[in-house]
């Protein structure tokens, strides 16, 4: 089994996506949008960057780039997929999930440590954690503010596809935790399939102790699930 | 065929928050304008050429669907003119 981290012109977070992964012990590689998944993909990572320079809009382009065909193949098996950050971005103009990540109601980019709560654990992703449960991420982007009209959020929350909200250090789910104006202080949502998810924050960036914390480590075991 | 150029303009949709619009809308105000609203659009003029009229406007709705707009935050026009 490998896990393909898909490099886009502009991606930044492939490698720490790999190191991260390698760090678990799951088989991982990157591999250049252009030349198209491995046959013995067993997992994608669309990873963190600036793909295409966000023109037009961030993840805009990627997600109309051919790779991106046999992601969504790949996802409508069952195939583990993640983005994370402009990878979520690019999720979400790929229609592998719903809603848009738009421009913060800041105006401003953020590069900090957010607390968000755990939704649900009965996904690959959520599994290693507890019902409820706040962990630390770090966020860093100008465009993360989940945006989708009340009807569709509403179906979104019916259908217990929020895997995240950002909270305080104790859960609640305030607008002074929420930071960057997200509707419900949604961070993280799961596509049609729960083995396919979004978020904005960086599990990869807390995944080595060294380095950020660890609260990030069981989402990614999300690739060693069966 | 005709040579046209249509003209797409891409909006956020009612009720979607703009902070680079209410960024811009300060700025002006703290240069002593006085305004009430400011909305900001993204206009795209592209040069085609059609068997006419509805059928380069018909094009140019496509390239909004798949790619100039994003349907869950976005409303578009497209205005269609010849090209001399």
């Amino acid at each position: 089994m490998t896990v393909s981290v898909v490099r886009f012109g502009g991606s930044n977070c492939d490698r720490d996506a790999l190191r991260a992964l390698e760090d678990l012990g799951i088989d991982a590689e990157i591999v250049w949008h252009e030349d198209g998944l491995p046959a013995d993909t067993t997992g994608v990572v669309l990873p963190g960057g600036f793909s295409y320079g966000d023109y037009l809009r961030a993840g805009a382009m990627a997600a109309r780039s051919p790779v991106m065909d046999e992601v969504r193949e790949l996802a409508s098996e069952g195939v583990p997929v993640l983005g994370v950050c402009n990878g979520a971005q690019v999720g979400c103009e790929s229609g592998l999930t719903e809603g848009a990540f738009t421009t913060n109601a800041s105006a401003r980019f953020q590069c900090e440590h957010v607390h968000v709560r755990v939704e649900r654990t009965d996904t690959p992703w959520t599994a290693g954690y507890e019902t409820g449960e706040v962990i630390e991420l770090p966020i860093a982007h100008g465009e993360g503010r989940y945006e989708i009209s009340e009807d569709r959020l509403t179906q979104l929350e019916t259908q217990d596809r929020v895997l995240f909200r950002y909270c305080d250090a104790d859960g609640n789910l305030t607008d002074e935790a929420n930071p960057n104006g997200s509707k419900h202080n949604v961070a993280g949502v799961v596509g049609e399939r729960d083995s396919v998810a979004v978020l904005m924050p960086h599990p990869e960036r807390a995944a080595l102790a060294d380095v950020g914390g660890t609260d990030g480590r069981p989402l990614l075991r999300g690739f060693a699930a069966e | 065929m005709s040579a046209y150029t249509a003209t797409v303009t891409v909006r956020l949709k009612q009720g979607v928050l703009d902070p680079e619009a209410e960024t811009t809308k300060r700025a002006l105000e703290r240069l002593g304008f006085e305004l009430s609203g400011l909305r900001s659009a993204d206009r795209f003029e592209v040069d085609l050429d059609a068997a006419d009229e509805d059928a380069a406007r018909e094009r140019a709705s496509e390239m909004a669907e798949r790619l100039l707009a994003n349907p869950t935050i976005h409303d578009y026009d497209v205005e269609v003119a010849p090209r001399e």
